[in-house]
């Protein structure tokens, strides 16, 4: 059984076209990069698997279920997280915060037993504390948790995200562009930390990216989008010798390049 | 500091507060107590707006709309029965409400009750909007609600509006609510659901997809906030023991936001010493429209002079502290504490150069 199976879809905005006919099927445990040009449809994908967007034709199933148009609150607590390429942290809060909203789903207080703070509840925030403080170690940012999150340095930023989308216990993450704006260095790092962290969740990854490096090194399995359509699929291998994957990133007739 | 520790602070100043209000209440003349009781209503206001506002990031301007239904609750049901009969008389007073009556304690709550059942009604359809027309959409009700107070003389009296409320609020209550409100919406805040509205307020996407309930949440805090506006409308009715629709224009709803602009969004702390420095200056500030004398120069009074120069401040406020006198910051006893101590040291240091 495939953990995600997105079944054709295409998302219209008006007269554009944005993502005609994406197909994918994931199974538990892989890796999948996703790459392609800027406008190529990538974060559209992601979107409409995380329900910020609705498909305008066909539908998404999640360990079977037909997630399509569910709010994207719902389609957390099925089990997708998701880090976001321009970054989305909670800039005034505190790096703990950030990572204890994550755990928002697993919470089981009420609201009156939260506001008078009744015993039941102190034990969930201690356990909450507990596991994020676990977690910040995972990316080393737990001597940093009472500063603000948009203060910290870029690349930590992009560790918190990832924190903060671990903590509401995915089955399945979705990364988009993990290393933009790194260096060679802290992206070599970064496809160490990702593959850490598949092993220890046992995660199902899906990754947008742009440095063919990040994908050619970690993913086993790599799609290409390109105005909206999928045209590659397979290891890296066959997409580093496509043809059309080679024209849709250099422009050129392959054989000029 | 333990947290035993801090109780006992909190105890100990609430007994300091208690005997404030005794020695206020019974000393001071009948114009400033009525300053510090609407500085009181309007710390209940201001939080009340901030948690919704400031705290949750939703622009909610239908404060002047919530604190209407409750000052009318409340007014309907202090009043004793006869009474009630002796001042319609523009069209006599529909049913239940002729044989309602209830003590001060319940008519506030039941205040409260409506304005968040409003709240309710109101929210669910309206905060799917965002930023300034989510403001403007409340703006719309808060004007809605005194266009049918006009209107509904079996109920309102219309625009003659409901006189000869018992003057039941006096600092005990407003203190009394004031303190209550703080007590809840900062125990709201410091809670797990607070920590959801604040990442609402951060980052409306990123908290969704996270697993925010985004309009649970937002409609929580909404009734919650029009809950206390609620309560404070009936105080507001007590207090000044006549109402009518024209009490409740937008001028209200930005007068409460002045405050918490002025304080601070996201700060409890400041809000309430703004609500003091605004009810404060509101009244000192008398002498300009009134006209005054700078040695030989006369300066003629101009009406409305206040409000220009309040804006003037406000404009100030904006443009050198754009978060507001606290900006965020909050008051905590270790805080007070580890000041207290900076300025024992720096004392100590001066002394040492002295000598």
């Amino acid at each position: 059984m495939e953990l995600l199976n997105v079944d054709s879809i295409t998302m219209k905005f008006g007269g554009l076209t944005a993502v005609n006919n994406f197909k994918l099927k994931i199974n538990p445990g892989e890796l999948i990069g996703l790459i392609g040009p800027n406008g190529a449809g990538k974060t559209t994908v992601f979107n409409m698997i995380t329900g910020i967007y609705t498909p305008t034709i066909n539908k998404i199933y999640f360990q079977d279920n037909d997630i399509t148009g569910m709010k994207p609150d719902k389609i957390a607590r099925e089990g997708i997280a998701r880090t976001f390429q321009n970054m989305r942290l909670m800039d005034n809060l505190t790096v703990l915060d950030n990572v204890m909203i994550g755990f928002h789903l697993h919470l089981k207080s009420t609201l009156t037993s939260a506001i008078f703070k009744f015993p039941g509840y102190v034990r969930e925030e201690e356990d909450i504390y507990s596991r994020s403080m676990e977690l910040l170690g995972k990316v080393e940012l737990e001597k940093c948790k009472m500063e603000k999150a948009g203060s910290l340095p870029y690349g930590q930023q992009r560790k918190l995200e990832i924190a903060r989308a671990l903590a509401t216990g995915p089955k399945l993450l979705l990364l988009d562009e993990p290393a933009a704006g790194m260096n060679p260095q802290e992206t070599r790092r970064l496809m160490d930390f990702i593959q850490k962290i598949q092993d220890e969740f046992s995660l199902t990854i899906f990754l947008i990216e742009h440095d063919m490096k990040v994908v050619m090194g970690i993913c086993k399995r790599i799609l290409v989008m390109d105005y909206g359509i999928t045209i590659a699929e397979g290891n890296p291998k066959e997409i580093q010798n496509n043809p059309e994957v080679i024209k849709a990133y250099l422009g050129v007739d392959a054989n000029y390049a | 500091m333990k947290k035993q520790n801090t109780k006992i602070f909190t105890i100990f100043a609430l007994i300091v507060l208690g005997i404030l209000v005794y020695l206020a209440e019974n000393h001071l003349d009948a114009y400033k107590l009525r300053i510090l009781n609407l500085s009181a209503i309007y710390i209940t206001l201001g939080v009340s707006l901030n948690l919704i506002y400031g705290f949750t990031g939703q622009f909610s301007l239908g404060h002047a709309g919530f604190m209407a239904i409750g000052a009318y609750v409340t007014a309907l049901l202090v009043l004793p029965p006869y009474y009630k009969e002796m001042i319609f008389i523009l069209e006599p007073l529909a049913w239940p409400f002729t044989v309602m009556h209830t003590p001060f304690i319940v008519a506030l709550f039941f205040s409260g009750l409506f304005a968040a059942i409003a709240a309710l009604l109101i929210g669910l359809p309206v905060l799917r909007l965002k930023g300034d027309y989510l403001g403007i959409a409340t703006l719309g009700f808060a004007e809605i609600i005194r266009v049918i107070a006009n209107n509904i003389p079996r109920i309102t009296n219309g625009a003659l509006g409901i006189k000869g409320i018992p003057e039941f609020t006096n600092l005990w209550w407003t203190a009394g609510v004031a303190i209550f409100t703080i007590y809840i919406i900062k125990g709201l805040i410091n809670s797990s659901y607070g920590r959801a509205l604040m990442a609402i307020r951060e980052n409306e996407i990123a908290a969704e997809v996270i697993g925010v309930n985004l309009t649970y949440h937002k409609v929580m805090s909404f009734t919650i906030s029009a809950f206390f506006a609620g309560v404070a409308g009936g105080l507001f009715a007590c207090l000044l023991t006549t109402i009518d629709p024209k009490a409740f224009m937008f001028l209200m709803t930005f007068n409460i936001l002045i405050v918490v602009v002025l304080g601070g969004f996201g700060s409890i702390t400041g809000t309430v010493i703004a609500a003091f420095l605004f009810n404060f200056f509101l009244e000192y500030l008398r002498p300009i429209e009134a006209g005054f004398n700078i040695g030989p120069i006369v300066v003629p009074g101009i009406p409305g002079l206040r409000m220009v120069t309040f804006a003037a401040l406000l404009l100030i406020v904006i443009l050198y502290k754009q978060k507001g006198l606290l900006g965020g910051i909050e008051f905590t006893w270790e805080g007070l504490f580890q000041f207290v101590n900076k300025l024992f040291s720096k004392n100590k240091s001066s002394e040492g150069s002295a000598t």
